[in-house]
Order: C-alpha cells, then structure tokens, then sequence
C-alpha cells in the first residue's frame, strides 16, 4: 500500500477531490453501460411475450 | 486459414449463430473484465506510487487513457463495421455498428470528463482548446451524429447506411487526434504510451494501466455483445427461432 492510512489513501494529498469524481463519474457512466442493454432485453421479451398472447387470442377467437 | 476466416465470416452473419454463441461467449469477457478493472483500479488507486511531478492526481491516468484509447478503437471498429454493412449489405454489420455508438460514446465522454478535471489541479484549467482536447470533442460530436443518422431515417436500411457513411468520413480525426500531441505541441502531454518504443513510464505504474485497458476491452467486448444480442431479438422478432425463444422465456 502506498498510503500510511485510509484518511490520506481518501485525501490523496490534496487531490482526493480531483480523482475520486474521476472515478465516481466513470463508475456512473459504465453501470448505466451495464444496465442499458439488460432493461432493453427485458422489455423487448415482455412486449414480444404480450403480442404473442394477443395473437393466439386472435387466432382462438377466429 | 482463408476457408476458415471466409466460414466464419459467413457465420457471423447469421444472427442466430450469433446469438447463440455470444451466450456462451459473453460470461468469458465480462468475468476477465470485472477481475481486470477491480484489479487495476484498486492497484492504481492504492499501491502504486505518487507521480513526483503530479502527485496522486495523477492516479487518473488509469480510467483517462484506457477510456481515450477505447473511444478511438471503438470509432474505428464502427466505421469498419459500417464498411461491411454498406460494401456486403451484411445486417449484422448495421447492427454491430448501431450497437458500438452509445458504447464509444460513453468512453469518450469518461475521456473528456477525467481530462477536464485531471486539467484543473494539473494545467490550472478546465478546459483549453488545445488540438488534443478540440479533436476528442469532435469525435465525441461524430458519435453523437452517427447515433442520430441511424435513427433518424424513413427506412432502417437508409439510416444505417447515412450513419454507416458519416462514421467513414469521420475517420480521417482519428489519426488527427492521435498527431495532435505531436503536430500541434500546446498543452496536452505527448503519449505516454507507445507501441514501438519503450514506455516512459515506471514498470509500478504501467502494469495496472495496462492491466486497465485489458479491462476496459473486455468490458467494450461484453457491452457490445449484450446490445447487439438484443438487436438480434428486435429484428428477427416475426422469426420462428425468436419466437420460441420468447414463448420459452415466458413459461419460465
């Protein structure tokens, strides 16, 4: 560890504010990267789900 | 080795042979990606040494260059991609590519961002418009407009063809962006890294950088898989494969 403590290791010599934005701010950006695509599957199935149902209701009621 | 490339080629065009591999593919990048970027960063941040000129500010270099480098590949894998789609009129190229945009988007903006606020305690500024800085902003900007070209048209096949277009001509920055430093010397630094010379960097600080940038490609790799998977399932959504895919999802 390059750090004596954790309060310096969080200060990082002055610069704690610069690099753990950084660092939060890149954290941000790539969880929503993650969560983006999973939502998308997920209301893509439940829409695809829903039209399939109607059609075989359709289809019976024919 | 060329019956191989062509075999495989034709495979990927295949959205379901994609769709179908890229679930046993996609565990093998995202796990090596998380492992890679917890293990980067909690070396970057912690154990390796403080730059002696720039103190620990300069721990940001550990999300700053791997996110400017993946910005720039990511471009030029979607221009390549858009090659494909517009020369082959191979689909799974148009929907690659419509998958890589938000991705390098988002890289490039954690490039401009980290640069900014590494700029403030470093040159003083936020903000300079310096080569480097001006040309990473229009490839943020060149993004933008690829993703609303491939939205924006009547067809699909236009949109992907008019975002496919704008991406190739908006190549000729990248090799502007990479130049930059040296054309133009203003306030950017030069590279720190370098393929065909030895890094000016200590060895206890390059191997968690490079250890990043594996992170940062695996995690790209895995990002455009889950897109490109759901792009898969949106168009081929009125096939009979997708179909029963659905149905069995819906009777879990």
């Amino acid at each position: 560890m390059f750090f004596d403590s954790f309060a310096e290791f969080l200060a990082m010599g002055k610069h704690g504010f610069y690099v753990w934005l950084c660092y939060g701010i890149t954290a941000l950006v790539i969880i929503a990267n993650i969560l983006a695509p999973i939502r998308q599957r997920k209301k893509l199935i439940e829409q695809q789900t829903r039209l399939q149902r109607r059609e075989k209701k359709n289809a019976s009621e024919a | 080795m060329w019956e191989a490339l062509k075999r495989l080629y034709h495979r990927m065009g295949s959205p379901k042979w994609f769709y179908e591999i890229s679930a046993r593919w996609l565990p093998w990048f995202a796990i090596p990606a998380a492992l890679c970027m917890i293990v980067g960063t909690v070396w970057g941040l912690a154990f390796a040494p403080a730059d002696y000129q720039q103190g620990n500010s300069f721990r940001i270099i550990y999300i700053h260059v791997p996110a400017a480098i993946l910005a720039q590949s990511a471009y030029a894998m979607m221009a390549i991609a858009g090659a494909i789609f517009l020369i082959w009129r191979m689909k799974m190229a148009a929907w690659v590519a419509a998958s890589i945009a938000p991705i390098g988007a988002s890289f490039c903006f954690i490039a401009l961002m980290t640069g900014a606020i590494w700029g403030k305690p470093t040159w003083g500024t936020w903000w300079v418009w310096d080569a480097r800085l001006t040309s990473m902003l229009l490839l943020l900007f060149l993004y933008f407009g690829v993703m609303a070209l491939q939205k924006a048209m009547d067809t699909e096949d236009t949109a992907a063809k008019a975002g496919a277009i704008l991406s190739l001509v908006g190549l000729v920055n990248i090799p502007i962006i990479k130049y930059s430093v040296e054309w133009w010397n203003t306030l950017h630094q030069p590279a720190t890294l370098k393929l065909t010379e030895e890094s000016t960097m200590a060895m206890d600080m390059l191997i968690p950088l490079l250890i990043m940038i594996v992170g940062f490609y695996l995690l790209f790799a895995t990002l455009i898989f889950m897109r490109t998977r759901n792009q898969v399932l949106w168009h081929e959504r009125k096939k009979n494969w997708v179909k029963k895919l659905i149905q069995a999802q819906a009777e879990r």
